[in-house]
């Protein structure tokens, strides 16, 4: 048995059941088209990560996300003070994670495509745009930059799903997708 | 080494060594102190999430949820590893244990360091999370507890190395090493490289911590400590299976169907789980989709083909053994027929079948490059651990436990009918706690997360109903899974303390073990005679659901924004 040495103590000379053999078989094939999946995928599937993104110090990423914001700010948000940005399709639109805060929110038109940058200025962030449900990693240090486009209109959370200590659940963005 | 150290089991005929035993004892009483501990903060943490009740306070949440991750997932599955180590090579091989004072101060160290760590986090200061991810900065000691944790583990997993040279020098057995012992050397080797990854990322980290080393980069910092903290799991995985082979032969007298087969599939694992950290980074900037896709499948799975393979080898080998043991009466009977009031043999199935179902498909569909966006971080990922360590881990080590009792402690088991009940009742509530989290997951919601409701946050935004009904049927299940823990201790240490004294008289007359001749399966020229029909049954519809399950998610994914 499995707690004695085996038997036969030829046992890597006996021959393979047929069942066994189809199993093991069928398996290693399945494994095959799950790897064949991914990179399918990437060749017609609409949801790929971009592989773009640059080091960068975080006082520049900061500078960065409030020029935007100073350029493409269209209003304040009501309850918490926060500028609402709307940049022009098609460009380059910034947010940040710090603790413990996404910032700014941002304004996006349903069906446009954008290239969203993503860091973070102090610990490790995760942007959760719910209920789209796209869950990313964001680091400081590193700036993460992905086409996206919104194609459904509506206002979105921002949660942050990487804990960051003790407001990490008061850490909640918005974003909206206007028609 | 004189004789007057070793006894003979009444029951097997193996040669038991004395300090041998005695350090199996220690480590597996020590494991189930911290199962006792973690179990409870794991109760806390689900009370809280359950947002009709929400417990604790933010910070205690976070305290407690360090908490549970360092006592369940490294502190009580390692010592109990190591007590596992131990039997593995000394018991089954009737040998002695190398350097029992080596052992004993590996036991010290780990227990000093696992202390340490627990001191630490309940001072306050060192809520990072069991992945304690850099820049979040918790107490020197915090880092120093695990380090001196991890030597310890290195030093046990030495001693069990230097058992299997002795037993090969003094002939203590012929031929290969059983299954369960290659099973171990298994968990060992991937013990060592997984230590080493920790042992690079946390050294570090501890200087850092005291202001020796400046920076730590956070993507590095993922990278090395997922090296040590999944590729750890993959310990979890062979000492469970050794587990099964071990429960599944003594419960029931099954022999492997092909120890080729067998050996081959934990050979899979030592060769195709060094960079499981990969699985971790899919979401993360910086890394090429190339090295994604690559080092999360090795091209093709080789590491999920492993655990498929056992899949078939344990039920099969349970299957030929009944059907030897006179139930070969059509499809399933030797399945109904199974001894399902033996705790030791009900734990073990369920622990199959949960960590096959929930645990292992989950965790290959989570493991996908693009599927992981929609699963990140959500409480998918606790879901789907859940899933492998606590009902497939933690209930193969509650099932073997219910044989060591007897076995090593010598007790008889007080209160049976409680411990029959213990696995199933463990094992619903660890099914249930694994799948309403994966469906919360699947909804969104965050996992590490104290307020799903975001009540202080600046803006208001709420996930969906059913979302929050599922937390609390999460909640449920905890508190069904904590029944089955108490269940679980109230036995063991009972037993432990005042089972009846089991002597070698007692315990001819009254086995705890398979008494027969167990099926003898392979032989040369059967390779077309092997009947198990119920487990090609079985092992279809995992597939089927694994297939479709797969491709579900695929359709899931393509609902989300377009993304590239």
């Amino acid at each position: 048995m499995a707690l004695t040495p085996p038997d036969d103590r030829l046992w890597w000379k006996q021959p393979l059941h047929g069942i066994e053999l189809s199993w093991i078989t069928i398996s290693f094939l399945w494994g095959l088209l799950m790897f064949g999946m991914m990179v399918y995928w990437h060749l017609t599937g609409d949801q790929n990560l971009s592989n773009e993104a640059y080091r960068i110090n975080p006082d520049v990423y900061a500078e960065k996300v409030e020029a935007a914001a100073e350029e493409y700010m269209v209003r304040e948000d009501e309850n918490s003070g926060m500028p609402v940005v709307h940049p022009p399709p098609g460009s380059d639109v910034y947010m940040l994670a710090r603790l413990w805060e996404w910032w700014p929110i941002l304004e996006l038109e349903e069906g446009k495509e954008y290239r969203l940058h993503l860091s973070s200025l102090d610990w490790m962030h995760g942007f959760s745009l719910q209920p789209a449900n796209i869950n990313l990693q964001i680091h400081p240090n590193y700036e993460m930059v992905l086409t996206v486009t919104p194609d459904k209109a509506g206002e979105y959370g921002v949660v942050c799903n990487e804990y960051c200590g003790i407001g990490h659940h008061q850490m909640l963005g918005k974003l909206i997708v206007v028609k | 080494m004189s004789n007057l150290m070793f006894r003979t089991c009444p029951e097997t005929g193996l040669k038991v060594h004395g300090p041998a035993e005695a350090l199996i004892k220690a480590n597996a009483v020590v494991a189930v102190v911290f199962l006792l501990i973690g179990g409870l903060f794991g109760l806390l943490v689900a009370l809280t999430r359950w947002q009709a009740i929400h417990l604790l306070p933010a910070d205690l949440f976070y305290l407690a949820l360090t908490a549970h991750g360092a006592d369940v997932l490294v502190f009580w599955i390692i010592f109990f590893e190591v007590a596992l180590l131990y039997f593995a090579s000394a018991i089954l091989l009737n040998c002695r244990l190398a350097t029992p004072r080596i052992a004993w101060a590996a036991f010290f160290l780990m227990l000093a360091g696992a202390v340490m760590a627990n001191v630490a986090v309940l001072q306050g200061e060192s809520s990072v999370m069991f992945t304690s991810y850099v820049p979040m900065k918790a107490a020197p000691h915090f880092y120093l507890g695990l380090i001196l944790f991890a030597v310890g583990t290195l030093v046990a997993v030495a001693v069990f190395f230097g058992t299997l040279v002795i037993a090969k020098q003094e002939k203590t057995y012929s031929g290969s090493v059983p299954l369960v012992t290659f099973g171990a050397v298994t968990a060992a080797i991937i013990a060592v490289y997984t230590i080493a990854s920790g042992a690079i990322i946390l050294i570090p980290t501890f200087l850092w911590s005291v202001g020796l080393v400046g920076e730590i980069d956070t993507l590095t910092y993922r990278i090395v400590w997922w090296g040590f903290g999944h590729s750890s799991q993959q310990i979890n995985v062979a000492a469970q299976v050794a587990c099964w082979y071990a429960v599944a032969a003594l419960t029931v007298g099954a022999k492997p169907i092909s120890e080729k087969v067998s050996r081959f599939a934990f050979l899979l694992y030592i060769c195709f789980l060094l960079l499981a950290s990969a699985h971790h980074l899919l979401v993360d900037p910086g890394i090429s989709s190339e090295w994604k896709v690559f080092n999360t499948s090795y091209a093709l799975f080789l590491a999920v083909l492993g655990s498929m393979i056992h899949g078939m080898s344990v039920p099969g080998a349970i299957e030929v053994a009944q059907r030897k043991n006179g139930f070969a009466h059509g499809v399933f009977t030797w399945l109904r027929k199974a001894p399902w009031g033996n705790p030791a043999f009900a734990g073990m199935f369920l622990s199959v079948i949960l960590f096959g179902f929930l645990g292992g498909i989950t965790g290959v569909i989570m493991g996908t490059e693009q599927l992981n966006i929609i699963i990140h971080n959500t409480l998918y990922v606790p879901g789907h651990f859940h899933g492998t360590v606590v009902a497939g881990t933690t209930l193969a080590f509650m099932s073997i436990t219910y044989l060591v009792v007897p076995l090593i402690f010598r007790r008889e088991l007080i209160f049976k009918r409680l411990a029959q009940l213990q696995p199933y009742l463990f094992g619903l509530g660890a099914m249930g706690i694994s799948v309403f989290m994966m469906a919360a997951g699947t909804l969104g919601v965050s996992r590490r997360h104290w307020d799903m409701a975001f009540s202080d946050a600046p803006f208001s935004f709420d996930y969906p109903p059913a979302a929050f009904m599922m937390m609390g049927l999460n909640g449920m299940s905890a508190i069904v899974a904590s029944l089955g823990g108490v269940a679980f201790i109230v036995v063991i240490v009972g037993s432990i303390l005042f089972g009846k004294k089991r002597d070698d008289a007692f315990a001819k007359e009254n086995p705890v073990i398979f008494q027969g001749s167990g099926a003898t399966v392979a032989h040369h020229g059967d390779a077309g005679s092997l009947k198990i029909p119920g487990t090609t049954i079985l092992v279809a519809v995992f597939f089927l659901s694994f297939v479709l399950y797969y491709f579900v998610n695929w359709k899931y994914l393509s609902e989300v924004w377009p993304l590239s």
